[in-house]
């Protein structure tokens, strides 16, 4: 080993050691709250986004989504399909859906002009109750009243981004229903037919395709838009843990599906703006992220400056008896690592042990999803990395500053 | 006592410092030369020089001309790592006020240089005990420097100064922090070391421990006014 790391190991620890508890242990507070800042910052403005991608693809697409092409109204050879998707050893369970534009009406019975009568847009799912619930855990989500059961007719779920009082918002083009509660008859109509149904329950999801739509059980709403083939628009298959969604989809387009449908993992059928807000949120993290070192650079580099000038005597001495400037200089440089390690270590255990599982069990209540805290190992390594680097050159400037003075300046206190 | 080799040869040596506009000189041209096992008072009122001169003559300080041959090396042709390395191997400092490094215990502080040179910290810490002994700090091997007297710190600086087996010791006041038992005790061992053929060179303003000394050298603004063997 150099020896003037050995010589440089051998002050920093001592000093470490008899240094006062409370300057130390500030010191490593204040690299601790640095650590954070880097990791959790980003990893909360990217948790945002990662919060919303996530419910997306538990409580809609699952890990493997199959819809129509592009110019073809649904899945063709749907039961084929179905039977393809069942024999899979990889999925788990699978929901399929029927899906169709339509409007809902309320208090149409009060109304005397037609006009009067409130109507909204929405996207009407036909489901199978249990298979649905196996699968996306629909049922989760009924803020009121009951989940749909295999047999119910004429009743439906009612996203409640369709109702005023969950979604108090008016504009031109965007009108949703007021006063509707659990039993209220509303008027839906779809593909040009039109039915009175009872009210069920209500669906609050942060996920548009959920809070946006009206549900009803699968055999009634085929007969309602004349599906009799079985054709089915979507299938969400949740896989078994540890399946691959890409080797999956590629076994599914493989085997033929991919001729009658889209096949899609939960990542292909992410929205893209996601995807580009998610990429923005991660290089904002980053500039707060950076913000955050250079603040603790300069902590470091005023502590060890300090450190160095008020010992700037013994330095001197140091030098005199004959010990390198470079191992003096090590010695600062093994503390600034000692101060960013131990700062890390504790941030370490603070973020995985406390703040992730928390924020997993608690998640941010965000307009738009519920947030959690993405922290992937190997990007918090890189910053720790970052950190420690980042640190060593800042303990590192300031002891060569007071390292290079006149040794007898030094000794005498001579500026 | 007979001298052998000449360990120091000064030539012509200057010293000046600016301030400002202002230049004072306060080493004006001094010759002199030290042989191995010489015992060295440097006295002189305050702001004669003495340890300015003592300063360059153990390359802490750079003069402003002049020639300094250490062991026949001109040290004006080292670069600073040299100069540390040479002052590592071949010299030892007591400095006026103790100078040891608050952190390290007095085995610590004593085995640092012996570290720096190489040795395993185990031989260091041995011939750190073995110096400590020496001086008498048998028992306070493990104290900080806060946890001794005045007099044990400037034992352990004699210590550390001599661990190393340097050819020269040079001594900065060393008895001016100090009560006259702890000075006495400290100009003992200076006597004892020097009877065991250890070069030392010591600045001191008081003229019972330089006639201690084997030759005394008085400086007056800058110059040598003499140079006397007891």
């Amino acid at each position: 080993m150099p020896q003037f790391i050995r010589i440089g190991f051998f002050l920093a620890l001592r000093q470490v050691r008899r240094a006062s508890i409370w300057t130390t242990s500030l010191i490593v507070f204040v690299m601790a709250l640095t650590f954070l800042n880097l990791v959790v910052v980003s990893g909360v403005l990217v948790g945002l986004i990662e919060g919303a991608v996530e419910a997306n693809k538990i409580y809609y697409t699952s890990d493997v989504i199959i819809s129509n092409l592009p110019k073809k109204d649904y899945i063709e050879q749907s039961p084929q399909v179905l039977s393809i998707v069942a024999a899979l050893p990889e999925a788990q369970v699978f929901a399929a859906r029927y899906l169709q534009g339509g409007t809902i009406e309320a208090h149409y019975k009060e109304a005397i002009d037609p006009d009067e009568i409130e109507r909204a847009g929405g996207s009407f799912v036909g489901i199978d109750p249990v298979a649905e619930d196996q699968t996306t855990n629909l049922s989760r989500f009924i803020v009121e009243g009951e989940y749909l059961e295999p047999g119910d007719y004429d009743q439906v779920l009612i996203g409640a981004n369709l109702l005023k009082k969950y979604l108090p918002i008016e504009s031109p083009g965007f009108t949703t229903l007021s006063d509707i509660n659990i039993g209220d008859k509303v008027r839906i109509t779809v593909n040009g037919i039109t039915r009175e149904v009872t009210v069920k329950g209500i669906i609050q999801a942060k996920v548009d395709e959920l809070a946006f739509r009206v549900f009803m059980v699968d055999s009634q709403f085929r007969s309602l838009i004349g599906r009799g083939d079985y054709n089915v628009d979507e299938i969400s298959i949740k896989l078994k843990p540890g399946a691959s969604a890409v080797v999956v989809r590629d076994s599914l387009i493989r085997s033929g599906v991919g001729e009658f449908a889209r096949v899609q993992t939960f990542e292909d059928a992410q929205p893209k703006f996601l995807q580009d807000i998610k990429a923005t949120f991660a290089l904002l993290g980053n500039m707060i992220s950076s913000i955050g070192l250079a603040v603790a650079s300069i902590t470091i580099f005023i502590v060890i400056f300090i450190n160095a000038i008020t010992r700037r005597k013994f330095i001197g001495i140091m030098k005199g008896i004959g010990i390198s400037g470079t191992a003096i200089e090590t010695s600062y440089v093994f503390q600034s690592i000692f101060y960013a390690v131990i700062g890390s270590s504790i941030g370490l255990f603070v973020l995985y042990v406390i703040l992730q599982p928390y924020i997993a069990a608690n998640p941010i209540n965000f307009p738009f999803s519920d947030g959690i805290l993405v922290a992937p190992l190997d990007g918090t390594m890189l910053r720790i990395a970052l950190l420690v680097f980042t640190t060593i050159i800042a303990g590192y400037i300031p002891a060569r500053m007071i390292v290079r003075k006149n040794i007898l300046d030094s000794i005498l206190g001579r500026n | 006592m007979k001298y052998k080799n000449k360990l120091i040869e000064v030539r012509g040596l200057t010293k000046s410092f600016k301030n400002g506009d202002k230049e004072t000189h306060v080493l004006k041209g001094i010759d002199f030369t030290v042989e191995e096992g010489e015992f060295i008072a440097i006295i002189g009122r305050s702001g004669a020089g003495k340890s300015t001169f003592l300063y360059q003559l153990s390359l802490l300080d750079e003069p402003t001309s002049g020639e300094i041959i250490v062991f026949g090396t001109d040290t004006h042709a080292m670069t600073p790592d040299e100069k540390t390395m040479f002052r590592l191997n071949q010299l030892g400092y007591v400095f006026q006020d103790y100078a040891l490094l608050p952190d390290l215990t007095a085995e610590e502080n004593v085995a640092l240089p012996l570290m720096m040179q190489g040795k395993s910290k185990m031989v260091a810490y041995t011939e750190a005990h073995t110096a400590l002994e020496r001086v008498g700090l048998g028992h306070r091997f493990t104290n900080l420097p806060g946890q001794l007297s005045g007099g044990e710190q400037q034992r352990v600086s004699v210590a550390r100064a001599l661990a190393h087996k340097p050819q020269i010791l040079f001594a900065d006041e060393p008895t001016a922090n100090l009560d006259n038992e702890s000075s006495r005790t400290v100009m003992e061992l200076f006597e004892e070391i020097h009877a065991q053929g250890q070069t030392i060179i010591m600045v001191t303003h008081e003229e019972e421990y330089s006639m201690l000394a084997k030759r005394v050298v008085k400086l007056d603004d800058g110059r040598v006014i003499s140079d006397k063997r007891n």
